[in-house]
Parts: C-alpha cells; sequence; structure tokens
C-alpha cells in the first residue's frame, strides 16, 4: 500500500533536502522549522495495462456508446493524440499512446474501418521527429500509416486545414483541425500527467488555430485561473469547456480515452530521487555521490544529453473513455489520487528545485524562459484551494538558467528574451505590445510549419503561464542562475540558498515561514 | 610650440602596425611615429589666414588607424608629413575669439582660382584640389603640414574654416561639433525611414542623434553596441533599439518580418549606416539592408574583402560619407547645444600623456568612454 503524501518539519536531525537544480542536484539544510512536501508513493500499476485499455473502450463512461457502435465500413475516423510534451520524462516502450492506438485501431480493423488518419495534437508546439513519433507510437503503428501520410502533425497555421466552426457564447473563435473535425468520429489519446491536461482542452486547444488559442492563451485568462490545475477555478478550462460546447454541438464526435500514470519517475540509478531524503539507504547515498560527482565532470553538452536520454518507468494506473466531461472527471480523481497532498496554511517562502525539463523542451534546451514558465507556471499552480506562497511572498527556484537556447526548437525565444524582456517583463504589457508581431511573422510561421520550431507566439503563452505568480508574489529569486539571465527575467540571483533567504527576509519580513515543495516527483498541494 | 608630431618613419609604421595586430589598437602609440617634441609655430599662409590657438582637440577614429598605421595606402599622396594631428578642435584666435575650425581643406583655403567644380557648387567635403595650392598636401588640417593640427599648441587656418563658437557653449560642447557636423552630413545623404546605424563610438552615437534630432526620421532606428555604456547612451540619444553586434541580424529579421536564406535576410531596413567600417561591418550591412535600399559608409573603411555578390543581386547602393559643408556645421552647432553633446566627452589628457591619452581612446568603448580628447588650456607657450 503506496504512503501517502507527507509534510515534514524541518529540525535538527534532518538530514539536508534534496533540490533539483536543472541538470544536477544541490542538498540545502532548510531553516528549522521549514516544511517540505513530499508527494504519495507511486500508484499500484495496472496488472494488464492492454486489458485495462479494451475493457475501457469496450464499457465507456457517460452517454457514450462502446467504441465497436461508433465504428462503420466507410466512416471517417481521425485518431488524435497528445504530442511530445507528455509524459515527462518520456516514458519507457511501450509507451501508453502506443497501447491505446493500437487496441484503438484493432477495433477498427474488426469493424472494416480504412479511413484512419492518426493527428498529433501539436497545438502551437513544434513538430515530433520521425524517431519521437516512433517512441510515442510504436513500430507497428509507425510504418503502417507514417509511409502513407495518414501519420500527420496538427498544423495551427494551414488555411487549407482548418474550419471554423462558430462562436462560444462569450464571442470566442473555434477553429480546429478541419480533417478531424470533419471526421465521423475523433478518438482523442490523452495522458493525463497532471490535472490540467485532457477534457475539452484535448481538442479545443490541441487541435486550434492561433485564432482560437489566442482566447485563453492570454494574460487575462491566467491571472483568473486560480490554479489552472484546478479546473473548477480555472478560466482556462471555462474557456476550453465552452469551445467544447461549441464542437459538440457542431457536431464534432469525440471519443475521449483518458490515462493516468502514476510518479514512478527515473530509472533504479536514480532511485534516490523518489525517497524522502532520511530514508536513503547507503545504496541511495552512494548513488547520490556517485551521479552528482560524475555530472560534475561532464561537459554541459553531454550532461544534457544524459539527462535527455532518460527514459521514465512510469506505469499506467487507469484507462477511462468514452463521453468527454464524465471521462475527465474520473481522471482528475486519479491524478488527485496519485498527486494530492494536504497541507495547512499558506507561507511566507516557497523554494522549489527545479529540474531539467519541461513539457516543452524535451529532447531540448531548457532556456530562461522556461524556467520561468516551469517554476512560476506549473510548480507555483500545483495547488488547489489557495496558492501555497501567500499573497506577497516569496518564490526561491533553483536552477542554474544558463542564456542558452535551442536554436532550431526555440528561434522566437531568443528574440523575445533579446528584445521584448528587455524591453518590459510586465505580461500585460508584452501582450499588448509586442505578440500580434510574433504571432504573426511570417519566419516563425515558415519554421513552425516546416521545421521543428515552437510557434513565434509560444514564449508569450509561457510567460503568461507566470501571469498569475507575478502578480501574487512580492519577489522571485533564483539560486545559483546566471545572474544576467536571472535580471533579464525579471529576477534577483542569488548564489546560495542562504543568500537567497536572507534575500527574501527584505520582503516578507524577519523569520519567514519557509515550505519547500519537494520535487520528483511532482505533487499539488490541497492547501487549507 | 609644443606638439605631437607625426612624422614619416618606415620602421616605425611598421612596428606600429605590428604593435597594434599583437597587442591592440592604440598600442601603436608607443613604437610608432607619433612623438612630443617643440616645432616652429606654422608660419601663416597668407593675409586671409590666422593663427589659432588650440583648447580642446578629440582623439578620432581616423588618428588611432594612423597612429596605429592602419590607415589606407590611398591617403599618402593626400597627406604631407609631418604632420601634427588633430582636426577636431576648438581654439582661440589671438583676440579670444573661441572658434571651432572646419578642417577641410579646401580651394578657398589653398588659394586656388578658379575654385573646382565641387567647391563652386558647394559641396566643399569633396574639394578636388586637396593635394594642390600653395599649401602642401593634406585633406584636412591635422593631416597637412602646412598648417598644423589641434594635438599642438598653435595652428593656422584659413578664414573659410572658422566657426565662432556661441557664448554659452563650453568647450566640451564646441569639440563635439566637428564629429557632430560629419554625423549630420551623414544622415543628411538619403532620406530614411527604418535605420540601421552600426557601431556606438563617437560618429555612431552622433549620427543616431542627427537622424532623430535633426533629419527627425519617423522610421525605427536600431542601433548596434558593443558595451553597456554605449547602449545607454544609444538609447538616450534616439535609438528605439540597441543590440549586441552579433544580434543585429536578428533585431531586424523580427522587425521587417524578413524571412531568411542562408545567412541573408530576404528583405532587412531601407538605410544602413556603417560606422565602423570594418569587413564585419560592411558584411553585415549587405545582410540587413533591404533590396533596391542603400548602405552608407561612414566609418573610415581600409582595405576590405568583401563578397559583392548581395550587393549585385539586390541592386544595393553602396555610398561613402566623408565630412561636411558650412550647413552641416550649423546644423551640428545646434544639434550639440540641444542635447548638451559636451557630455560625451569622457576625460582629457595633457598632451604629455599622449600614450594615455590614445590607449584610452582605442579603449573607450570598453572602459565605458566616448570621446577622449586633449586639454591644451593650461599648456605653457599658447
Amino acid at each position: 500500500m503506496p504512503r501517502p503524501g507527507f509534510v515534514l518539519e524541518v529540525d535538527k536531525s534532518t538530514p539536508p533536502t534534496l533540490f533539483w537544480h536543472g541538470e544536477g542536484f544541490r542538498l540545502e539544510r532548510l531553516p528549522a522549522g521549514s516544511r517540505v512536501i513530499y508527494a504519495p508513493e507511486p500508484l499500484a500499476a495496472l496488472k494488464d495495462p492492454d486489458e485495462a485499455i479494451r475493457h475501457a473502450l469496450l464499457n465507456p463512461m457517460g452517454d457514450s456508446k462502446p467504441l465497436p457502435e461508433l465504428l462503420f465500413p466507410g466512416m471517417k475516423l481521425t485518431i488524435c493524440f497528445d504530442d511530445i510534451s507528455l509524459p515527462l520524462p518520456p516514458m519507457r516502450r511501450p509507451d501508453v499512446r502506443q497501447r491505446v492506438i493500437e487496441a484503438v485501431l484493432d477495433l477498427a480493423a474488426e469493424q472494416g474501418v480504412d479511413d484512419v488518419v492518426l493527428v498529433a495534437a501539436l497545438a502551437l508546439h513544434r513538430r515530433m521527429t520521425d524517431e519521437e513519433l516512433r517512441h510515442a507510437l510504436g513500430d507497428r503503428v509507425f510504418d503502417a500509416f507514417n509511409p502513407f501520410g495518414l501519420l500527420q502533425q496538427h498544423d495551427a497555421e494551414d488555411p487549407d486545414n482548418l474550419i471554423h466552426l462558430g462562436t462560444t457564447d462569450q464571442g470566442e473563435d473555434v477553429e480546429i483541425n478541419k480533417r478531424a473535425a470533419t471526421s465521423d468520429l475523433v478518438v482523442y489519446v490523452n495522458i493525463n500527467l497532471v490535472a490540467m491536461d485532457g477534457g475539452w482542452k484535448s481538442t479545443a486547444t490541441g487541435l486550434a488555430s492561433y485564432k482560437s488559442l489566442r482566447h485563453h492563451h492570454n494574460v487575462r485568462t491566467m491571472q483568473h485561473s486560480k490554479s489552472f490545475m484546478d479546473q473548477h477555478r480555472s478560466e482556462l478550462h471555462s474557456s476550453n469547456w465552452r469551445m467544447g460546447k461549441v464542437l459538440r454541438d457542431g457536431g464534432v464526435k469525440v471519443f475521449q480515452i483518458e490515462t493516468t500514470l502514476n510518479n514512478d519517475t527515473f530509472p533504479d540509478q536514480f532511485s534516490f530521487l523518489q525517497k524522502r531524503e532520511w530514508e536513503w539507504s547507503a545504496r541511495d547515498r552512494a548513488g547520490f555521490l556517485a551521479v552528482s560527482k560524475s555530472l560534475e565532470r561532464t561537459p554541459d553538452r553531454l550532461r544534457r544529453s544524459i539527462f535527455q536520454s532518460i527514459k521514465s518507468p512510469h506505469d499506467i494506473t487507469s484507462v477511462q473513455a468514452g463521453e468527454v466531461e464524465a471521462v475527465h472527471e474520473v481522471t482528475t480523481a486519479n491524478v488527485y489520487r496519485q498527486q494530492l497532498v494536504e497541507v495547512e496554511g499558506q507561507t511566507d517562502v516557497l523554494t522549489m528545485g527545479l529540474p531539467y525539463i519541461c513539457p516543452y523542451n524535451v529532447n531540448s534546451v531548457m532556456n530562461p524562459i522556461l524556467v520561468m514558465c516551469l517554476g512560476l507556471g506549473y510548480f507555483f499552480n500545483m495547488y488547489r484551494g489557495k496558492p501555497l506562497v501567500r499573497e506577497g511572498g516569496v518564490v526561491i527556484m533553483s536552477h542554474p538558467t544558463p542564456w542558452a537556447f535551442h536554436p532550431v526548437h526555440h528561434p522566437s525565444y531568443i528574440d523575445f528574451f533579446e528584445q521584448v524582456l528587455s524591453d518590459t517583463t510586465d505580461p500585460a504589457e508584452l501582450e499588448a505590445k509586442y505578440e500580434e508581431q510574433f504571432a504573426t511573422d511570417p519566419w516563425y510561421i515558415h519554421l513552425y510549419r516546416t521545421s521543428y520550431a515552437y510557434h513565434g507566439v509560444h514564449p508569450f503563452y509561457m510567460w503568461y503561464w507566470g501571469a498569475h505568480a507575478l502578480q501574487h508574489l512580492g519577489g522571485v529569486i533564483i539560486v545559483g542562475g546566471d545572474p544576467k539571465a536571472v535580471r533579464r527575467l525579471g529576477f534577483k540571483p542569488a548564489s546560495t540558498l542562504r543568500d537567497a533567504l536572507e534575500m527574501a527576509e527584505d520582503v516578507v519580513g524577519r523569520d519567514p515561514s519557509i515550505t519547500h515543495l519537494h520535487n520528483p516527483p511532482i505533487l499539488m498541494a490541497d492547501v487549507r | 610650440m609644443k606638439a605631437l608630431l607625426f612624422e614619416r618613419k618606415e620602421a616605425r609604421f611598421a612596428a606600429a602596425r605590428v604593435a597594434s595586430v599583437l597587442a591592440g589598437p592604440g598600442r601603436g602609440v608607443r613604437v610608432g611615429p607619433l612623438r612630443i617634441a617643440d616645432v616652429d609655430e606654422p608660419e601663416l599662409p597668407g593675409p586671409d589666414w590666422v593663427r589659432v590657438r588650440p583648447r580642446l582637440a578629440g582623439i578620432c577614429g581616423s588618428d588611432l588607424a594612423t597612429i596605429d598605421a592602419r590607415s589606407s595606402r590611398y591617403f599618402e599622396p593626400i597627406v604631407s608629413f609631418p604632420f601634427v594631428p588633430g582636426h577636431e578642435v576648438v581654439g582661440e584666435l589671438d583676440d579670444g575669439t573661441r572658434v571651432v575650425v572646419q578642417p577641410t581643406l579646401t580651394c578657398a583655403a589653398r588659394g586656388i582660382e578658379p575654385a573646382c567644380e565641387q567647391c563652386v557648387n558647394g559641396v566643399t567635403n569633396l574639394c578636388e584640389r586637396t593635394a594642390f595650392g600653395h599649401l602642401e598636401p593634406g585633406l584636412q588640417t591635422g593631416y597637412c603640414e602646412s598648417t598644423g593640427g589641434g594635438w599642438g599648441t598653435a595652428l593656422v587656418a584659413h578664414e573659410s574654416q572658422l566657426h565662432r563658437v556661441p557664448d554659452g557653449m563650453t568647450d566640451e560642447q564646441a569639440v563635439m561639433v566637428e564629429p557632430a557636423a560629419c554625423a549630420v552630413h551623414a544622415a543628411s545623404l538619403i532620406p530614411g525611414g527604418d535605420t540601421v546605424v552600426i557601431g556606438a563610438g563617437t560618429l555612431g552615437l552622433l549620427t543616431i542623434a542627427a537622424l532623430r534630432h535633426v533629419e527627425e526620421i519617423g522610421g525605427t532606428i536600431i542601433a548596434t553596441a558593443k558595451y553597456e555604456e554605449q547602449r545607454r547612451w544609444a538609447k538616450e540619444l534616439g535609438a528605439d533599439v540597441v543590440v549586441e553586434p552579433d544580434a543585429l541580424e536578428r533585431a531586424v529579421r523580427a522587425g521587417s518580418h524578413s524571412m531568411r536564406i542562408g545567412g541573408q535576410l530576404t528583405s532587412g531596413v531601407e538605410l544602413v549606416i556603417d560606422c565602423v567600417g570594418s569587413e564585419a561591418s560592411l558584411r553585415q550591412a549587405l545582410q540587413v539592408v533591404k533590396p533596391g535600399c542603400d548602405v552608407v559608409v561612414v566609418g573610415m573603411p581600409g582595405t576590405t574583402t568583401l563578397d559583392l555578390t548581395p550587393l549585385w543581386h539586390r541592386e544595393v547602393v553602396l555610398r561613402g560619407s566623408y565630412a561636411y559643408d558650412r550647413q552641416d556645421f550649423a546644423l551640428a552647432f545646434e544639434l550639440v547645444s540641444k542635447l548638451d553633446l559636451g557630455r560625451l566627452v569622457s576625460a582629457t589628457y595633457t598632451l604629455d600623456q599622449y600614450n594615455e591619452a590614445i590607449q584610452h581612446a582605442a579603449e573607450a568603448g570598453r572602459r565605458g568612454a566616448v570621446k577622449i580628447a586633449f586639454d591644451l588650456r593650461n599648456e605653457r607657450n599658447r
């Protein structure tokens, strides 16, 4: 029986706490009285995931018929799936998408369906490479579809393959992938790594155009999503749900498949990452020392390559299929079951160690904008109820924050960092002044469509992801980051955690309460 | 009189060139042909000439190139040795009147009658007789044996070269008038929309100021600057976007919604003003200029290897900008006063400190400085 999450109060006997620090780690001594939040232990894996998938397809939730009853000869079937941004790190083969899509294809074949297209639901993310697609879908699916042009990647800038289905009651344009929208059935295959994922967001965001996305990927929406991990208090989700209604009313038939994973995130050689420090065995300590020492001597590029090659041992914990909203309700409960930890009260200072990876730098570089997004977008928003840190409080993040970008994946990020952030870091101001210029830049559009680049507007969305935190916080400090890059982000650099805590006292006063969001694995704080 | 004298000594030229290549810009001063000397004051060449006692005399990029023996051999027939350098000069006449010297030695100063076509048309910076007439060859005061230069306690100037300094203008402001006139002239050559200014030394900064405050262009000015202080000045004087040199292509591309083909932007800006004049800056200028538009070279270039294929293929016009005319000087006075450009004078040195002065000027950007000048106000024998 896995143990639930836990809040530790640090005392003199507490060993140092492990902080992620990009492609490395730091052991930090937190002041006595600090709290450390640990995630629940990994939930048990489904014993027979393939059988569980088949069972879900045949026994759908909500008012959906079983999948075989929705399939018929001569129909147009589109299977959409989450892209490279999920899960993190990429999971060992077979990827859950492969398992689910193979099961769907088997049923489709049994029913005589022969017009089937697979679509990677990229939204404005970069295209996946063949290798990445092969990893996600498996050899059988990739080889059966890709050579014939039947494995497609959603292109949010292809006017010939977008269709405007109407507007929501709040005037939001709903424009999505034409192939999907004009199919007899859309099967969407999700990996619900965090509570934000899935639901109507899958189709309304993953298959949308910029024209449609801008209605909820903006500063106002993000500042009114408290948090965007809590569907019921998230304007991001409200907008996607309104769009979902337009899709449904417009005749787009979606069979939703959502899957959850446990938080067994790293392979054996990194087992110490998953454990509470006082429970480290001699083997864990030896592992930590060996990994840390060897990483210190490893050149940056090689270190990045080592980390990016990690494949997670994630196991599948649940599969839900059927009507979108009914499915998503159960899925969200399953995500919470793995991630939610009860926490009493807010804190003055929230500390977090940021890892080498976030949804937007798989096989890539964690640039400073993504550091901001991971810390103030994702980790800050991993709460239900109230933010972990009080209004006017301080977030201290640990990450090297190098002034480094992947030139192929993130070309507009470079310009955003150089041109936009050197002018302003205010989300609303940069949105008003620069978003359109970047979003409509023909070069970025060209690279998004033909290369492996995130859309020109994407760095803005990363910044908006942190807009709620920026509005809420009194200060942000990055420990061990490149001072120049940290200042460009509008944050303060500190060499050590001790320095950072002293600097935080200038904002929140002396003897602040301190809480550390322990990671990995990811968790969500249920703040009372 | 006391002066810094630049003599024709081939061995020292070679030493200066080696020193500047091996040890960096400005290092030629310690081994090259420049030395401090006690020389005779220049004689007045004619009745329309006056003696000027320099008060401040700036150190220009072209002076540094000369001292480091990096100047083109093109200049050899249009200078005369030995000469006293210094063409950015505010000085005073015997009656105490303060003047700025317009250093170009044109037909009027050379006593040439009839004047050449350019001088007749008022385009005196393009005078065709800079090596003729009753003066020794020399395109400007500061390169001519007959006239002396600003780096000495006295020089002679023709009345056509004099601009009276208005009351209330400081010497520091006045010494910036000559380089400001260069900038005013460069900014006026091509009517600009969106403009790139490459380089943020004195000339680059003044060109930005002239574009914004004299030409009052409405387009975006994108400037390149290597150093923090230069970036601050570029912004203050009117640049909209200031980037490090290697970020220029990216900034222009973003601003012009251009595509890329290889290393070349498909579009670009309508005007590039190159205030550096190096191979790298010229290459960059061709990379970011819009097809059919103009590159103006203000920084003094030398012998350069450059692929001109993009110039040919994109019908780009490459145009030089040299010096000024009297109207440019008039506008430069206004510009310097309006923006108080005397603030750009970062440090002054006595003539005896010329090694340090040249070194400082050569490293100005890195050391947070803009204009370095000699201060002759307390020199004896003035």
